[in-house]
Formats: structure tokens, C-alpha cells, sequence
């Protein structure tokens, strides 16, 4: 292999920063040659995709209600994943909390009260919680693997929510369709501006600052990171995995009710068999896209939001399919992944090198490193 | 046919690409690396493979090229995890979302057009034995690819001097380094006999179980095969018992639905889900059987320093 990796003594700070500005440069690029091989001029495309969606008000109150899930979701995720709890079911837990908070329009419909909205949210936060709960259990109690538990529940979610507005919860006035009734006035998260973004924002911005504040500034966020970082070193300081897990996914999983039962109220307003593009599994490219910080988070929930917005603009304006948004926010994590390498290693050319050197005498033996 | 041979075929055709993604990343599992796409590999497959058959008019081209578009996507993982260390765990998740996206743009044009069909081999003289003869002996290729795949693999990794390399990298790949064992391509090697399993999976569910492209049509099967080799504790012929199991299961529903049970079918649809839950978390209660069989640097990034 021509390439070399040489471990720096140090973070790199400044790669810190540049590592997903190169990422996203490099998506636009690749997103620029999968242009011009399906035959569009790449530069039109591209403004079409990234710029168009920007220039108008009503479109960026679409983004910013298209952010909202996936920063709410991401910030937990971000507290997962520093925690080395690889929470992948976020999906599921969204899908359970707009089920738990759906229950009382459904219920209730006529049940015309301020305390409607704000039960509602409690609900969607103890059905996601108590959703995500069910992996961090088995992991703790039997050791089972949390990221194909999680990810099983998923699947669960999505049929139980099918069930449920095919069956028992289908509007009796829908004309057979596979809809709940629509919410009524009061199980309406209201709009903050009178377009699409609604008070879900609200809750992201709080989610960012109040997990940013628990990492930085609090004992507990001192916990997820010793833990993260080493579970042994974690034990010595009296920290323990279990409860760590628990609470990280218990957070996680409210966050992600919290985003289900929001968007279900503030722009889907009826549950439907489909309630999330996605939204699940975009947060953890999105918590990977922010360094698993909440500010970071709250930044590139912003910018994959744009690749959803972007991909229908695209395919309104020049017929391109709808999955392009998809195939840019895998490669975006792709990219992201690979430019960290740059805070921790440098790269280095190698002209040629003999065959691999067997070093069966001791004085050859070269120091080898594991890489957590 | 009898109702019993009909039912065993149709779990033979749900239980062969689980069993051949899961005998893939046993053995990518056993080289230390975790390769959590192999669904979006799977996808990868199954939309290549139903192309290749359009293109060529010939399924079995189509099933070369759904193992060629596995392999040539597990690369980039390779290249991401093993070359630039990146975590091996999220650049999985990547090279899965990634899979779904991409296929579902490449099959786009294909929705609704109808497939090849991969058409069975009867073996002369065996498939006249009664009953084991239709079950056994008139399948297609692939099934027989599946179990030819197990005894290789389980005969490759524990009777050869290379297959014993590949796990010696695989449990500690500092000491097989020192050894002068050149630990990266032996997993780029491993990584890529896994994409090539998972493309051939994924194409036999579009050129066998149902000849026709559907989006997002491995439902989460590339999941269930990691699960599998879980199950297994890393040993081919139990992932034999494991995916027939679960072949077992996807089946039962139908033929629960079939009888005319009053059970929703979303909670049928569900059961296979459920039943990864509770296997893994049988398996795992028995702490010193995982122990023992995990491979020890199972997800760790190796580089070596010069």
C-alpha cells in the first residue's frame, strides 16, 4: 500500500474543524460527478439542490421543520455514542413516542384543554423513552448486543404503528384510508411564524443547549465521557456501565419520542402508516457530522435537512429520483468518517517497500498499537 | 408435491440467503472485523443482480454481477476501515444507509418489471428418491452454492495453515503482526469474501424468492444474518441450524395467514424481528460460550507502527 498512516502526537485541532468541511466539500464534489453521469449539468444541479431550497422564507421554515427531528434525535444519539452505547433503534423509539403522545387526540379528540399539547409531548417522551429502554435492559441484564436489538425494534415499531391505523385507530370517517383521524385544533403543536416551522424548534434549541451544558458542565457529562472512553477506568472511579447505559438510552430514546410525537403533531397532524423519511437513522449521521457535540449537532442537523429539502427540489425541478437525498447523506457519513482519520493520523506517501518484513528475531520487533 | 414438501422448499428459499450473508461475515467476524453493511451490501446484490438478468438475459450473469457489486461495495469499507482505521461499527451503519439510498436510485426504472428466474438443477437419479428427492435434489444453483459455501468455510477456517492465519488475526493481531502476518490484507481479503457472500444473498432474493425488484426488499435480512453469527457463536454448520430456523419463522406466517388464523399480519410480519430478540438473548445470557468464541479483537482497529 502506497499510503502510510503516522499517528500524531496530538490531536490536531485545526482538523478537528476541517475534517467535516472536507467531508461535506467532498460530497458536493462526488455529488457533482453522479450529477454529470446521469446526464445534468453538474453546477445547475447543484444549485438546484443545495442553493434553490435556501432562497426563500417559506422553504427555510421547511428546513428548519425538517431539522428539528433530526436534532433532537442527534443530540441524544451524541450522548449514546460518546457513551460507547451504539444506539441505532432511534427510529423505533420516534415511531413509539408519536404513538404513545398520539393516543390522547385519538382518545380524546374532543378533549379541548391547554393541557392537551404538553401531555401529549410527556407521553411521546415516556413512550421513546420506555421503547429504548427495552435494548439497554437486555444489554445490561444479559449482555445482549444493543445495536441488532435496537435495530430489531424498529422493524416492531413500524408494523405496530401500521397495525394500529389500519385497525383499531383508522378514522372512522376515512373513507378506508389508512389514517387516523386528523388532531384537533388542540393536539396541534401551533407554528411559530405561521409557516411550517413549528414549536419543535423550540424544543431542539432547549435539547441542544441542556445536553451541551450537562457534557461540558456537569458530573454526569463527565461520567459518559470516562465511561465512553474506557468502562474499566469508568469503574474505578466508582462510575457504573449499567446506569450509564440505562441513562443514555432512556435520553436518547425520550429525545427521540419527544421528535416523533413533535412532528406528528406540528406538521403530519393524523398518525399515517409512514411518519419519518428516515429521520431515525439521518441522526446518527448527523450526531457523527457534529463531532457528538450538540452545537456541532445543531449544525449539521441544519445541513442534512437541506439534503431532504434538496431532493425534492430536485426531483420537481429536473426529475431526478427522490432517493438521491438518501444515496447523498450515505455518502456524506462516508466522507466524514474517513477525513477524521486526519485529526488523529497524518498520511504519509510511501515510494515502495520491500514485502512485508517478518521480524522473527526479537531485536526486529516493531511496537504495534491498538487502536480503540 | 405434498403440503409438507411444498412448505419445506419455500423455508429452504427463506433460509438460503440468510445462510449464505451469515457463513460471509462469520468468516469477515473471524479475520477481527465487524462489517455491520452487510444489509446495504445485500441491497447492493439483490438490485445488481436483477439488473445483471435484464441486461443479460440470463440470471446467472445476473448473479455474478449481484456477488461482484457485494464485493466491489464491501471495498469501501475495507478501505475506510481497515486503511484509514475509521470505526468500524458507524462506517458499517455508512456503507448501509448508503446501500438502501443508492439502491433504491439504481432500481428505480425497475419497479414493477417482471425478473428472471433462476431455474432449478434436478440431479438426475437422487431427485427420484421419494420425497427427500423434490426437497433435496431440485434446487437451484444457489441453494447448493449455500451449503457448499458452509463445509468450505468450516473446513478452510479449522483445517488449513490459511485459515488458521485468519483467525490467529482475528483473536490477536498484534502477535500475528510480530509474526510477520501482513494482518491488513489478510482482512481486506476476509472483508471481501463477506461483501461477495452478501451481493450473492441479496441477488438470490431477486433472482430466486421473488424475481422482481423491490425497494428496500432485504427487510432487514443483513441485520438478521449478523444476529446469526451471534447464534452460531462463530461456528459455520451452526449458522446451518440458525438460518433454518429463521427461514422457519419468515415462512410460518405465511402459512399462518394461509389457514386463515385470526392474527394481524403485521404481527405475524413481526416475528422474525422478535425472534432475533430472543435468540440473541438466549445466547447471550450464557456468558462464557460468548466468551470463548468472540473472536478477541472482534471490532478493533489494527496499525501497525514503523
Amino acid at each position: 500500500m502506497p499510503l502510510e498512516l503516522i499517528k500524531r502526537p496530538e490531536h490536531s485541532r485545526l482538523m478537528a474543524i476541517a475534517s467535516p468541511i472536507i467531508a461535506i466539500s467532498l460530497t458536493v464534489a462526488a455529488g457533482a460527478i453522479l450529477f454529470a453521469a446521469m446526464g445534468h449539468d453538474p453546477a445547475s444541479a447543484l444549485y438546484f439542490y443545495f442553493i434553490d431550497p435556501l432562497s426563500t422564507g417559506w422553504s427555510l421554515e421547511e428546513l428548519v421543520s425538517k431539522a428539528t427531528p433530526l436534532v433532537l434525535i442527534g443530540v441524544g444519539l451524541a450522548v449514546c455514542f460518546i457513551s460507547n452505547n451504539w444506539n441505532i433503534g432511534a427510529e423505533g423509539q420516534y415511531t413509539f413516542g408519536a404513538i404513545a403522545g398520539s393516543t390522547i387526540p385519538i382518545y380524546f379528540w374532543e378533549w379541548d384543554s391547554v393541557l392537551v399539547l404538553p401531555l401529549m409531548m410527556i407521553m411521546g417522551m415516556i413512550g421513546g423513552a420506555a421503547y429504548g429502554a427495552i435494548p439497554a435492559l437486555l444489554k445490561t441484564r444479559f449482555g445482549t448486543n444493543e445495536i441488532l436489538t435496537s435495530l430489531m425494534l424498529v422493524y416492531v415499531a413500524g408494523l405496530f404503528l401500521d397495525w394500529l391505523v389500519r385497525g383499531p385507530w383508522r378514522d372512522p370517517g376515512g373513507f378506508n384510508f389508512p389514517e387516523s383521524r386528523d388532531f384537533s385544533e388542540a393536539a396541534i403543536l401551533p407554528s411559530l411564524t405561521g409557516g411550517a416551522m413549528h414549536w419543535g424548534a423550540v424544543f431542539a434549541v432547549i435539547a441542544v443547549v441542556v445536553v451541551a451544558i450537562l457534557l461540558a458542565r456537569t458530573i454526569k457529562g463527565f461520567e459518559v465521557r470516562v465511561i465512553g472512553q474506557s468502562g474499566r477506568a469508568g469503574a474505578f472511579a466508582g462510575f457504573s456501565r449499567a446506569r450509564m447505559t440505562y441513562f443514555a438510552f432512556l435520553l436518547s430514546g425520550a429525545l427521540a419520542g419527544l421528535a416523533g410525537i413533535a412532528t406528528v403533531s406540528g406538521s403530519v397532524q393524523q398518525l399515517q402508516p409512514v411518519i419519518s423519511p428516515g429521520y431515525g437513522f439521518t441522526a446518527i449521521i448527523v450526531a457523527f457530522l457534529g463531532r457528538l457535540n450538540p452545537v456541532g449537532v445543531l449544525i449539521a442537523g441544519l445541513m442534512l435537512a437541506l439534503t431532504y429539502l434538496g431532493g425534492e427540489a430536485a426531483q420537481v425541478t429536473m426529475g431526478v429520483s427522490d432517493k438521491l437525498a438518501r444515496v447523498f447523506q450515505g455518502m456524506l457519513l462516508f466522507f466524514v468518517l474517513g477525513c477524521d482519520t486526519l485529526i488523529l493520523y497524518r498520511f504519509r506517501l510511501v515510494r515502495s517497500r520491500g514485502p512485508h518484513a517478518p521480524c522473527v528475531s526479537p531485536a526486529n520487533l516493531k511496537p504495534v498499537k491498538d487502536v480503540p | 408435491m405434498t403440503t409438507v414438501e411444498a412448505i419445506l422448499l419455500t423455508v429452504i428459499t427463506a433460509a438460503t440467503p440468510l445462510m449464505i450473508a451469515a457463513i460471509g461475515e462469520l468468516v469477515v467476524e473471524r479475520s477481527g472485523v465487524l462489517n455491520l453493511g452487510v444489509e446495504g451490501m445485500m441491497i447492493m446484490g439483490a438490485v445488481m443482480g436483477f439488473a445483471g438478468a435484464q441486461w443479460t438475459g440470463n440470471a446467472y450473469l445476473g448473479v455474478v454481477i449481484g456477488i461482484l457489486a457485494g464485493a466491489a461495495f464491501s471495498l469501501l469499507f475495507a478501505f475506510l476501515t481497515l486503511t484509514l482505521v475509521a470505526n468500524q461499527v458507524a462506517t458499517g451503519l455508512a456503507l448501509t444507509l448508503l446501500g438502501l439510498g443508492l439502491s433504491g436510485m439504481i432500481g428505480e426504472s425497475f419497479v414493477g418489471q417482471p425478473g428472471i428466474k433462476l431455474d432449478p438443477i434436478v440431479i438426475p437419479g437422487l431427485s427420484a428418491i421419494p420425497f427427500l428427492g423434490p426437497v433435496l435434489f431440485s434446487q437451484d444453483l444457489i441453494v447448493y452454492a449455500s451449503f457448499a459455501l458452509i463445509f468450505g468455510v468450516s473446513w478452510f477456517l479449522f483445517r488449513t495453515r490459511a485459515g488458521l492465519t485468519l483467525r490467529s488475526v482475528g483473536d490477536n493481531h498484534v502477535s500475528a503482526h510480530s509474526l510477520g502476518i501482513a494482518v491488513i490484507r489478510v482482512r481486506y481479503l476476509a472483508v471481501l469474501f463477506g461483501g461477495a457472500c452478501a451481493g450473492l444473498a441479496g441477488a438470490q432474493l431477486s433472482v430466486v424468492y421473488t424475481p422482481q425488484w423491490i425497494e428496500n426488499m432485504t427487510a432487514g435480512r443483513g441485520w438478521i444474518a449478523l444476529a446469526l453469527v451471534v447464534f452460531a457463536s462463530w461456528r459455520p454448520w451452526r449458522i446451518v441450524a440458525g438460518a433454518y430456523l429463521f427461514g422457519a419463522v419468515t415462512i410460518a406466517q405465511f402459512h399462518a395467514q394461509a389457514i386463515g388464523l385470526k392474527i394481524p399480519s403485521q404481527f405475524l410480519s413481526s416475528l422474525p424481528y422478535l425472534a432475533t430478540i430472543l435468540v440473541l438473548v438466549l445466547i447471550s445470557r450464557n456468558r462464557r460460550l460468548t466468551l470463548i468464541n468472540t473472536p478477541a479483537a472482534l471490532g478493533k482497529s489494527f496499525v501497525a507502527e514503523r
